[in-house]
């Protein structure tokens, strides 16, 4: 058992005992919620499967590994180990495969090596910014996103530099 | 976002075509669906449980209680939301997911804050400033814990399976801040 173990029961218990002391009727409130959060589900399917299809035919037509192998000479030149490059790229768009490319890696050199800590330490610094922008937005039909994509890439870009900054530092 | 999603396809089924690949594209094009359809069926349930949670939260008054608490953090942040609002409590709720690494939880939570800011958004096409925001702050990826990661070192065979925890935190804290300033700079340029 570990500590993080405990936070979700708790948490439940939590709302429940407060619930309960603040005399809501927790039972029918807890089946309103549950059918809020169904319709939501329902809600965002379509959204799901609109953006899960045009991230599937990007990432299966390879297009991307050809698009970095032209870049790879400038990230030689910066120091960065090459088998990262894909994570950087992938890291915004697709949770699961990145995920897939830092086991690839770890099995290839090691999560002990420099290039297996760049990639634990991306992997768990920034989030699937394109993935959530467009599930949060569609979910509530929002068409104008104004600047939040910019936004988040730019925050997943100080991201991958600070990646590399404080593996360095810490590690090097 | 449309300009993307089309550009997602378009370049990806002319490239597959063009590298005489038009055999995945036909795949995709009748199993992709399938993927999504997992992902809804795996989320629903924790929708479901989630959302009743969270309205007995909401409706014995802890949501409102967590954002006044959290409201020092939180006013600057968003100040077209007014204190105590129930929208700043979710986006807690969101965080606090976030940070302790409880990704499948934070989802629900993000989904009731979103549909709780569109209330308050006065067109409802266009994005809030209060939208943007809560979403940098959500992708910028607050978290103190990164289990997944630490969990698949432990599966590699690592010495120290949780040696990157303080890096990843900086690294984070970095994104977020960085994330954030670009976020005001960027809103007052609009505004």
């Amino acid at each position: 058992m570990k500590v993080t173990d405990f936070i979700i029961p708790l948490i439940a218990l939590f709302i429940i005992i407060y619930g309960v002391k603040k005399k809501v009727q927790v039972y029918d409130a807890f089946i309103e919620g549950a059918k809020e959060g169904i319709q939501t589900c329902i809600e965002i399917f379509p959204v799901l499967i609109t953006m899960i299809f045009a991230i599937n035919i990007l990432l299966k037509s390879n297009v991307l590994n050809v698009v970095l192998s032209f870049l790879s000479p400038l990230f030689e030149a910066l120091n960065i180990p090459k088998d990262i490059i894909p994570l950087m790229f992938l890291r915004p768009i697709s949770g699961s495969s990145s995920l897939v490319l830092v086991n690839d890696i770890f099995t290839s050199y090691g999560p002990d090596t420099y290039i297996g800590r760049l990639a634990s330490v991306l992997q768990g610094c920034t989030d699937t910014t394109i993935y959530v922008l467009s599930l949060y937005f569609g979910s509530v039909g929002i068409k104008k996103t104004r600047y939040a994509l910019f936004n988040g890439l730019f925050a997943d870009i100080m991201g991958i530099i600070a990646s590399i900054v404080f593996v360095n530092l810490l590690f090097y | 976002m449309n300009k993307l999603w089309a550009a997602f396809i378009v370049i990806g089924i002319v490239f597959c075509m063009a590298t005489g690949n038009a055999v995945t594209i036909n795949n995709e094009m009748i199993n992709g669906g399938k993927s999504a359809l997992k992902m809804v069926i795996e989320m629903l349930p924790l929708m479901a449980i989630w959302s009743g949670l969270m309205n007995i939260a909401s409706k014995s008054g802890l949501l409102n209680k967590l954002s006044i608490m959290l409201s020092p953090i939180l006013n600057p942040l968003f100040p077209d939301i007014e204190k105590g609002h129930e929208s700043l409590g979710l986006i807690t709720s969101n965080m606090v997911a976030n940070i302790f690494g409880l990704g499948s939880a934070a989802t629900p939570f993000g989904l009731k804050a979103m549909k709780s800011l569109q209330e308050l958004n006065h067109d409802k096409k266009i994005a809030s400033r209060s939208m943007i925001t809560f979403l940098v702050l959500n992708t910028s990826g607050l978290t103190l814990i990164p289990t997944t990661i630490i969990s698949l070192r432990m599966m590699h065979g690592s010495q120290n399976p949780t040696e990157i925890i303080l890096a990843s935190i900086l690294a984070t804290f970095f994104s977020t801040f960085f994330g954030l300033l670009m976020n005001k700079f960027l809103s007052r340029k609009e505004a």
